[in-house]
């Protein structure tokens, strides 16, 4: 199949062996970005054990219908991309640019959410770090809280905005007939590194929004 | 990536190697070829050995005196932090993978390179970048925090903490595209026959290094980026005034820092492992037993950060379960230097370089692990923990076990990546005078760490003189040796004898290619249907 | 001809799941469930996780070896998370064996 030959590289012996090599090295790389991740957590973990009820009061005072509302936008991004992967397996090109601007388009609202709520935080005085002014919650505690949320929610946030831009670069190359049936390994792993997003959300979701 | 067939050399011209094969500065800095980044590797990392060496003179000089003999406290701190910076993360972690491990695995393997080289060079310039970024730290006056970067000090401490951490943030991502490389390089790429049971042990030692790699590095990743944050912009995460809590701090670097530990020394007993067939024309004494105890120290070194933080405030529970789990890694250590030495015995053994390098390690290694043992219990580090003892452990366990593995691979493979041989007699010289300058440097304070002397301090009390200055006499010994090795290493690149295919006769699959060997390691992948080093196959 | 690979069916079941499994947080975060709320909360979340790792993320169809690196790297994450947490959360423990004479 000429398709093979243009995307195989000469130290593989076939495409499906450099296939699964891409996505071994896809998970590997997705490990690291979990562990990342889990240092923060441990930190959350390791705070709220030290300041539990500063916690949960501070965890009541996030923006619980932006935060479900993200949960839901996120999810639903998830199951667009999924959809992407699958159109270009099924040689449907165009359904896939579809699916694929579809989620960036999730993710840029998903963003917008994210911006009105860190704005509502600001005008309360809520900062991170040395800049905490909440007068609401003086308690060292709920400034620990809010500068895990920040910088958490933050980090996750600047995940989402590569992964827009990662999803246009791939929107693009779908649109000039780059993905076939036999090879579509980018947009596979893009999808990949999406969901990953979506699934660290999943976790910050009860942490900051539920717990309270 | 096109498909060249290296054209057969006609009568009197050289074969095509990958050294020659094209000349130009423009081809070794974009190429993806494995064993050039190895070479690119094997520059760099030497060049921060002997940065991080000249910080240890200067350190070494001004502790011969008990007062202060030519620099204040605060530049003696911000030598030992920068000596610390440059030594594990410009050196010892990135070396014998870097160099070596890029070099080899595709060889090993019987494969044409990694399984993605270009994201191979892209390691190679962010390795470059993070190194240069450290040293404008050094040049902006470095940080005195020591390599351990502890809050609140290292928060609030007016020296360049920014960019020294900035670049040990970079030159992490740099480790963890090589450790995810190599997984992916040794499940993918494998020649025909070549079972996990199969892969040469210096594979299996560089695999399970990368696994570490890719867990750990990240963690450190992100502790560091919290204390640049906190440095720049008041975050306040570990800082107690903000409600924070600096043993957390703690507790992700050592999360890192420990396996790190590992990272710097499986290599190298990759390496022994090679090193000690090839040189008692033996194969291994058991190649199940070392790869079991391979991937052991490498699970195990996941679990024992604790002992870091015996004295830190940590509570009493938690230093229990660390004291426990860290002494299980020393039975697969054991189990390693068992294996070893059992494998001597009814060997054939040759004394060239790379084998007396293999008897320092055996030594200096066991003898540093066994002290290991020792700080890791709880009770006996309350008295050691932040003196010479500690600092003696260490430098037992970095330079004599992972300096040698690295000064062994270098002379054992020489021929193979430069074709070339280096005089025997100066090898030895320099081992012996880089063995006993070791042993010269870092006994002594063995014995000067229990009498109660402090670490990263620049005056003592006078009765602690004469030790320091046998110290000090022992790391000009080890300064001569490396600069011998250096100077005959440099001659043999040169004006060396040629070494042909195979010089020392070993039975490693990668001495199945030409010295040096073609661009592409095999024209025809090679079909594989035993273990290396099986030396009773050959008959005598 | 390409490999098997999931149905759209597949991922509008495992995306009702998802919806199904958040609302089912959301409604448990406000009921009386004391000390559990956090467990119960993790619980649902990583079900969750999982759900996508196979079915939106291929695991299910893909070589053992990466289900064998996902696992090894969440038992890692788990090991840092607890022994961390757990220093916080056993500091005013006593320990200490009694002190005889």
């Amino acid at each position: 199949m000429a398709d093979a030959t243009l995307h195989l590289r000469d130290h593989y012996e076939d495409l499906a062996k450099q296939t699964h090599a891409a996505r071994l090295g896809m998970w590997v790389f997705i490990g690291s970005e979990a562990l990342l991740f889990a240092a923060l957590f441990a930190l959350y973990a390791a705070y709220r054990i030290a300041y539990p009820a500063s916690f949960r009061a501070a965890a009541a005072h996030t923006n619980l219908f932006l935060g479900t509302a993200m949960t839901f936008v996120l999810i639903t991004s998830s199951l667009l991309m999924a959809n992407a992967v699958l159109s270009a397996r099924l040689a449907r090109p165009g359904r896939s640019v579809g699916f694929l601007a579809g989620t960036a388009g999730l993710g840029i609202i998903f963003l917008g959410l994210k911006a009105v709520e860190y704005t509502e935080h600001f005008r309360d005085g809520i900062f991170p770090g040395a800049f905490y002014a909440f007068a609401r919650l003086p308690a060292p505690g709920a400034r620990v809280f809010f500068t895990l949320y920040y910088f958490m929610t933050g980090l996750h946030a600047l995940h989402v905005a590569g992964g827009v831009v990662l999803l246009a670069w791939l929107a693009r190359r779908a649109h000039r007939g780059g993905f076939t049936p036999e090879y579509h390994t980018p947009l596979e792993l893009g999808g990949m590194y999406w969901h990953f997003v979506d699934v660290v959300w999943i976790f910050l979701w009860p942490l900051f929004y539920l717990l309270r | 990536m096109s498909t060249t067939t290296t054209p057969p050399a006609s009568p009197g011209t050289r074969r095509i190697d990958y050294l020659n094969v094209e000349t130009t500065i423009r081809s070794w800095l974009t190429t993806t070829d494995h064993k050039r980044i190895g070479i690119l590797f094997l520059i760099m990392t030497t060049a921060a050995l002997a940065l991080g060496g000249v910080f240890a003179l200067l350190l070494r000089l001004e502790l011969l005196t008990p007062g202060g003999t030519f620099m204040d406290a605060m530049s003696y701190n911000r030598l030992f932090t920068l000596h610390g910076v440059v030594m594990v993360w410009l050196f010892l972690i990135p070396s014998i993978p870097g160099a070596f491990g890029n070099f080899l695995l595709p060889l090993m393997l019987g494969a044409r390179d990694v399984a993605f080289p270009r994201l191979n060079l892209a390691s190679v310039y962010i390795y470059a970048i993070g190194a240069v970024v450290v040293l404008a730290g050094a040049v902006l006056g470095g940080a005195d925090t020591g390599w351990t970067f502890y809050p609140p000090y290292s928060t609030h401490t007016p020296t360049a903490v920014v960019p020294v951490l900035l670049g040990v943030f970079i030159l992490g991502i740099s480790s963890t595209i090589t450790g995810l490389n190599f997984i992916v390089t040794t499940h993918t790429l494998r020649t025909e026959g070549m079972t996990w049971l199969r892969i040469p042990l210096f594979v299996w030692a560089v695999y399970a290094t990368s696994i570490i790699l890719v867990i750990a590095t990240p963690v450190l990743g992100m502790t560091l980026l919290l204390i640049i944050l906190d440095h720049a912009f008041r975050l306040g995460i570990f800082d107690p005034a903000l409600g924070g809590d600096p043993i957390l701090f703690q507790h992700l670097f050592w999360f890192y820092s420990h396996p790190a530990v590992y990272i710097m020394i499986l290599p190298a007993m990759g390496v022994m492992s090679e090193t000690v067939s090839a040189f008692a024309h033996k194969n291994i004494f058991s190649y199940n037993a070392i790869v079991i105890a391979t991937l052991g120290i490498a699970f195990v070194g996941f679990l024992t950060w604790g002992h870091h933080m015996f004295t830190a405030g940590m509570s009493v529970f938690d230093s229990g379960a660390f004291g426990i789990l860290s002494m299980f890694v020393a039975i697969f250590s054991a189990i390693k230097v068992f294996t070893w030495v059992s494998t001597l015995y009814k060997g054939s053994i040759a004394l060239d370089a790379p084998m007396l390098y293999f008897f320092g390690f055996l030594f200096l290694f066991s003898f540093g692990g066994m002290t290991g043992v020792a700080v890791a219990s709880m009770s006996l580090d309350v008295y050691w923990h932040d003196t010479y003892f500690v600092v003696a452990h260490f430098h037992f366990i970095m330079v004599g076990g992972s300096m040698m593995g690295f000064l062994a691979a270098l002379h054992y493979w020489f021929p193979k990546m430069f074709g070339r041989m280096f005089p025997a007699r100066s090898s030895t010289v320099a081992a012996v005078l880089v063995i006993t300058g070791f042993i010269l440097t870092f006994t002594p304070q063995f014995w000067l760490g229990n009498a109660g002397m402090p670490r990263r301090y620049y005056s003592y009390p006078d009765r602690f003189q004469t030790l320091n200055v046998i110290s000090t006499v022992g790391s000009w010994a080890i300064t001569a040796g490396l600069v011998l090795i250096g100077a005959y290493l440099l001659y043999a690149l040169r004006w060396g004898a040629r070494s042909g295919p195979n010089p020392w006769g070993s039975l490693g699959f990668e001495w199945n290619t030409p010295s040096p060997p073609p661009p592409h390691n095999y024209e025809e992948p090679p079909v594989i249907t035993h273990q290396p080093h099986e030396y009773w196959r050959t008959a005598e | 001809m390409s490999e098997p690979h999931l149905s759209a069916r597949t991922y509008l079941f495992t995306w009702i799941a998802l919806v199904v499994l958040s609302a089912l947080t959301l409604l448990l975060s406000v009921a009386p469930l004391g000390p559990f709320h956090v467990p119960v909360a993790l619980l649902i979340a990583g079900t969750k996780g999982v759900l996508i790792v196979l079915f939106f993320m291929h695991l299910v169809e893909q070589r053992s070896v990466n289900r064998v690196a996902v696992i090894f790297w969440l038992l890692l994450l788990l090991i840092l998370i607890s022994l961390t947490a757990a220093d916080v959360a056993t500091r005013s423990l006593d320990l200490r064996p009694p002190v005889s004479g």
